[in-house]
């Protein structure tokens, strides 16, 4: 057997991985440790602000018939709090760990979309000011963080408040979706190779259901709070009762986002617990496919448990049984992680460092959490909880034993991988105590007030009946954790001062990311790893599996020099299969939020303009991102070839590109869109008592719709087939009917729409809102194809020799299919369905 | 419920504890006989118990919930409509005999099941009133229903539980149940107009009252006020709190509330008159006459 001697490493691979310098440059940087350390300031900022809003909540609840906050002040603070800690705080920090940490540990140069990170972050950013630029404008959402209507119909809540929350919101959905993306692929595609999905990392694994969920669950959440703003504008009644609409559709579609959310907060902080469970019981997890199956089946659970928000609207015995029984399911799940951390815990030798002390404490109060949770999911008891102060406390000890323990845990974890510093173990003792000890002190007298008979989101309460001694300790206890907090800080600074180097790997782990330097540098594994185990460091090392690629990966140890390039494996036994072009530092991501953001104000200010402006904006941001880049050239020239030496290709297009999967996920996005309409027309069509059924001209249009899509299809699909270059004709054909077909079906859908407006306006009737917004959907669909399939004409026209422009035109097969059969599914619904009602 | 939940999280504390504090570790080449057994460990607390508690438990759901949904022939029936901030409670009458609207205030007889059908005039609220029964939403659109039935006679207090917007918090009322004699006395006497006022003060009030405007949202029976904005006064002076459950009802909290209930309930859809502060203790002296 011969062992490949790596190539040195060349100073010419660490510069095409750094970042510009510069302000305009810090803009650009797109590479992911950067990016993530933003993520992670900005949203540690914002777990602040929340934590901030509530001490001056409790300051408030602290003693009956207080005045230090007026009613509107505080019903503002808890609908920032609750927004602020759920989209602000522990989602993006979420992200910002698995940006950070994911490509360390799957052993892969960086996630396959970092411009789509960057726009995710700025996006964010932007939308988070956006959100918090309500209090400068004296007009902050105070419709709580779940915003029923109709409390925040235009009628109930006339101000800008409750548009800044829309829109801000929105905004951040925005940025969760493309996180989404991001780590679905890169989780699936970026690996080191012999990683095989039953060796993958089991934060890889919690953060690839979560990826799912986010897809799933924030879908019908943007299509929800657009609902609600077309609502807020006068354009649409979707929830509105005497227009055949329903309040009750936007509890649905929040709750079935809401409930997920949960999950989607928990399951990454599970990962996170398995790691450091192994890693200081020093042996591998026990009951590793178990723990899988378990994140996978509360993902699963997750989305049917939503309605057990809603035991209090009135619905049958027989639906809030179903949903008792599946909420009660989820425990089976959770017992089985927290049955494997002990039993590995009870097998191996527990190092007692601080990282583990705070899991310790996340088990604890998140099995009292659990508990309270399997109370609240049997209706009688519930209808007694619900909205009060038990609920209140439930949710924090899930919420902060389940997600901000894990998250500090997995920061003291982590931490000295990022910054290069060992924290200390003393502060972090003590920092540990106080969180546990009065986190315990400010919750679990809410227990008792909402048993008491306390309501949540009151403002004050009377003396008298009980709630004044739990509420005070509550207050008392409040500061205490926020003192917690604050040693944590200090214990952070403390580090970058005096804290001990940390070495590539201070707690002897097992994962990939141990092997690394800490802090990482911009051109993370110069040599790729390859793994023939779970635990590789606990194994060979992280190398141990290269001989059995030797060939394929030479050309890939310490280069690409010249372009930004690492390694895509298959799926599932992680064979790699390609080598994955990089764009390197990029100022779109930036420009195309600032455009977002434009929109949006627009959309907040009703200016036509400034929405206008943004669009153009995007496209023109659209446009640079996807203008060939110069290092794919060189790498196309560089790689050709390289198949025929043994070499790994470049992934251009196809299935082997991290593209045509990017188009999957979005296709993804897509039909959940689609679903959630379809979803709404069902469940409000129950109500409307003669549907009105579109006439023949408006049924002519949609059929030329149908026969155009159709034919897009077909022919995109020809085209992507005849790949080879003595089939270009075929292709230019193909690729030019199909866009100038799209153009048709943009043109009948647009008549559609203004023969529709003939004799009736959208803010008639619900039946009438779902149909515009079903043909606004489409037209978005249809755009988005014609963008992909016109880019791939232009290639076809402009260099037709360049691989390149097969890209969009298999990318563009993909979306033809779905505009086709979306399109299908729309007609069958506004035509069909009004008929069979 | 209560005792499976601790002795479950005590079970677990206990794993954790004993796992943390024994004084011999394991030997770390654990056998793979071992992990045999505590892969059966991890069934054993993460399937076998979860089940074990669960499905006695959701038995018990189900049929208290059946017993809470259960309606039986002999019952009477009120209506319940939620406004921004206050309620206002109907008494289902009789062919002969209309029904009955007071406000803020409901009065059951005890020991007969009573069955309050629930709705919103606006936003979403919600009825719950801890010593009867949990909560019951009041939707758009929508009449839900919840029973209840108080044992014996007493005052219990309900509260809105859904967050309706700026005095969520300032929603409550008393729920008084009496024998059902009494009851029935009361709601004979709910039932009248309102007499004129004899003596001058309170005809004075109930000058200022019509002239001030106060009709144009309130009701008093017996008057030419006749407005539906607000709680219907009929009766006013017989209720235990002003402005739903926001004050207990006495002279002096009535003088602080019509001086300006801007001050006392922020923000509540009821406006500052500007009175006299003659003019607001002659109206004070009308409505306290409204027994």
């Amino acid at each position: 057997m011969t062992t490949v001697t790596p190539r040195d490493k060349s100073d010419a691979f660490d510069r095409v991985w750094s970042d510009p310098r510069g302000f305009i440059g810090w803009l650009r940087t797109i590479n992911n440790v950067p990016i993530a350390h933003r993520y992670m300031v900005t949203g540690f900022a914002f777990f602040l602000f929340g934590g901030i809003q509530a001490l001056l909540m409790r300051i408030q609840l602290g003693t009956p018939e207080n005045t230090f906050l007026s009613a509107e002040r505080y019903n503002q603070l808890f609908t920032m709090h609750g927004t602020t800690m759920m989209f602000l705080f522990v989602i993006p920090f979420i992200e910002a760990i698995a940006n950070y940490m994911l490509p360390l540990m799957l052993g892969a140069r960086d996630l396959p979309f970092p411009r789509l990170t960057a726009l995710s972050y700025w996006t964010y950013l932007f939308g988070g000011i956006f959100l918090y630029s309500s209090f400068v404008f004296g007009a902050v959402p105070d419709g709580g963080w779940f915003a029923y209507v109709p409390l925040t119909s235009k009628e109930f809540s006339p101000g800008l408040g409750l548009d800044f929350w829309d829109i801000g919101l929105s905004v951040a959905e925005v940025a969760a979706i493309g996180a989404a993306a991001e780590l679905i692929v890169g989780i699936l595609r970026m690996r080191a190779p012999g990683m095989s999905l039953s060796r993958l990392p089991l934060f890889a694994w919690a953060m690839l259901v979560t990826a799912f969920m986010l897809v799933l669950a924030f879908t019908p959440l943007i299509v929800g709070t657009a609902m609600l703003e077309l609502d807020r504008k006068g354009l649409t009644r979707f929830f509105d009762v005497a227009a055949g609409g329903d309040p009750l559709l936007w509890q649905h579609i929040f709750w079935a986002f809401g409930h997920p959310e949960v999950y989607i907060m928990f399951l990454p902080a599970l990962g996170i617990v398995s790691h450091i469970v192994q890693t200081f019981s020093r042996r591998p997890l026990i009951g590793y496919r178990a723990v899988v199956g378990s994140m996978i089946a509360t993902g699963a659970i997750a989305f049917v448990l939503w309605v057990h928000h809603m035991f209090a609207v009135g619905m049958s015995a027989m639906m809030m049984n179903m949903f008792t029984a599946a909420s009660m399911l989820i425990a089976i799940p959770s017992g089985i992680q927290i049955f494997s951390w002990i039993a590995t815990l009870w097998l191996g030798r527990p190092v007692w460092k601080t990282p583990l002390i705070f899991v310790a404490g996340f088990i604890a109060i998140f099995t009292l959490g659990g508990i309270t949770g399997v109370m609240v999911s049997v209706v009688p008891f519930d209808l007694q909880a619900h909205d009060s102060y038990f609920i209140v406390a439930h949710f924090h000890y899930v919420l902060i034993g389940g997600v901000v323990f894990p998250l500090f845990a997995g920061l003291y974890y982590w931490l000295p991988k990022i910054t290069g510093r060992l924290l200390s173990e003393r502060l972090g003792k003590w920092n540990f105590w106080l969180m546990f000890v009065f986190f315990n002190v400010t919750f679990f007298p809410m227990h008792v007030a909402g048993l008491l008979g306390m309501p949540r989101r009151v403002y004050t309460y009377e003396t008298g009946l009980g709630w004044d001694l739990p509420n005070f300790i509550s207050t008392i206890g409040a500061f205490g954790f926020a003192a917690g907090i604050l040693l944590f800080a200090v214990n952070v600074l403390w580090s970058g001062r005096r804290g001990a180097a940390a070495g590539n790997d201070p707690w002897g782990g097992d994962t990939l990311e141990w092997s690394e330097t800490s802090p990482p540098r911009a051109a993370q594994f110069p040599f790729i790893p390859a793994v023939t185990s779970r635990n590789p460091l606990w194994s060979g090392g992280p190398r141990e599996g290269i001989d059995s690629y030797a060939g394929a990966m030479l050309a890939v140890d310490a280069a690409p020099t010249r372009w930004r390039g690492s390694v895509c494996v298959t799926m599932r036994e992680a064979r790699p299969i390609a080598v994955a072009h990089f764009p390197s530092a990029s100022i779109w991501p930036f420009a195309m939020s600032v455009a977002f953001v434009l929109i949006f104000a627009g959309a907040l200010v009703d200016s036509g303009w400034l929405a206008l402006t943004g669009i153009a904006g995007t496209l023109a941001s659209l446009v640079g991102w996807f203008w060939p880049m110069d290092s794919q050239g060189i790498a196309l020239d560089e790689m050709r070839g390289a198949a025929g030496r043994g070499e790994l290709p470049l992934a251009v297009h196809g299935p082997v590109s991290n593209g045509w999967w990017g188009t999957i996920v979005l296709i993804i996005v897509y039909s959940i869109a689609l679903a959630t309409l379809v979803a709404s027309y069902l469940y409000l069509a129950q109500r409307w008592v003669e549907p009105e059924v579109p006439d023949l001209i408006s049924g002519i249009l949609a059929s030329a719709v149908v026969g155009s899509t159709v034919l897009t299809a077909v022919l995109n699909w020809w085209a992507a087939r005849n790949s080879r270059r003595e089939r270009l004709g075929i292709r230019r054909f193909g690729l030019t009917v199909s866009t100038g077909l799209d153009l048709i079906s943009v043109a009948c859908i647009v008549l559609l729409f203004a023969y529709s407006g003939v004799g009736l306006t959208a803010a008639g009737h619900a039946q009438q809102s779902l149909f515009y917004l079903f043909l606004v959907f489409s037209l978005f669909a249809v755009l988005t194809h014609l963008a992909i399939a016109g880019t791939a004409c232009l290639w076809t026209w402009l260099a037709p020799d360049d691989e390149r422009g097969l890209a969009p035109a298999k990318n563009g097969a993909l979306m033809g299919y779905f505009v086709a059969a979306g399109w299908m599914v729309t007609v069958t619904m506004l035509y069909v369905g009004p008929r069979m009602l | 419920m209560l005792a499976a939940g601790c002795a479950v999280f005590l079970l677990v504390v206990a794993l954790l504890a004993y796992v943390a504090f024994r004084r011999k570790a394991r030997d770390s080449t654990a056998t793979a006989e071992t992990v045999r057994s505590a892969k059966r460990w991890i069934i054993a607390g993460g399937v076998v118990l979860p089940v074990v508690v669960l499905v006695p438990l959701f038995i018990a759901s189900v049929s208290t919930l059946q017993s809470l949904m259960h309606d039986d022939g002999d019952y009477m029936t009120i209506h319940v409509t939620g406004r921004q901030w206050w309620w206002q409670v109907r008494y289902k009458g009789t062919a002969i005999a209309g029904d009955v609207i007071a406000a803020n205030e409901i009065h059951v007889p005890a020991g007969r099941r009573v069955r309050v059908e629930v709705a919103t005039a606006d936003v979403i609220h919600s009825l719950w009133i801890p010593n009867l029964q949990g909560k019951t939403d009041l939707v758009p659109g929508r009449v839900n229903v919840m029973w209840i039935e108080a044992n014996r006679p007493g005052v219990s207090r309900a509260q809105c539980a859904e967050y309706c917007g700026t005095q969520h918090a300032r929603m409550a009322l008393p729920v008084v149940a009496e024998p059902q004699a009494a009851f029935d006395a009361w709601l004979a006497r709910e039932r009248l107009p309102a007499s004129p006022p004899a003596d001058p003060a309170a005809r004075m009030g109930s000058a200022v009252f019509i002239s001030a405007g106060c009709g144009t949202c309130h009701t008093i029976r017996g008057s030419t006020a006749g407005g539906t904005r607000g709680p219907d006064l009929t009766h006013f002076a017989s209720r235990r709190t002003i402005a739903a459950g926001t004050l207990s009802n006495t002279r002096a909290n009535l003088t602080a509330w019509l001086a300006d209930p801007q001050a006392v309930k922020p923000g509540n859809k009821m406006p500052r008159v500007p009175l006299t502060s003659q003019q607001v203790s002659a109206t004070v002296s009308y409505l306290e006459t409204l027994r």
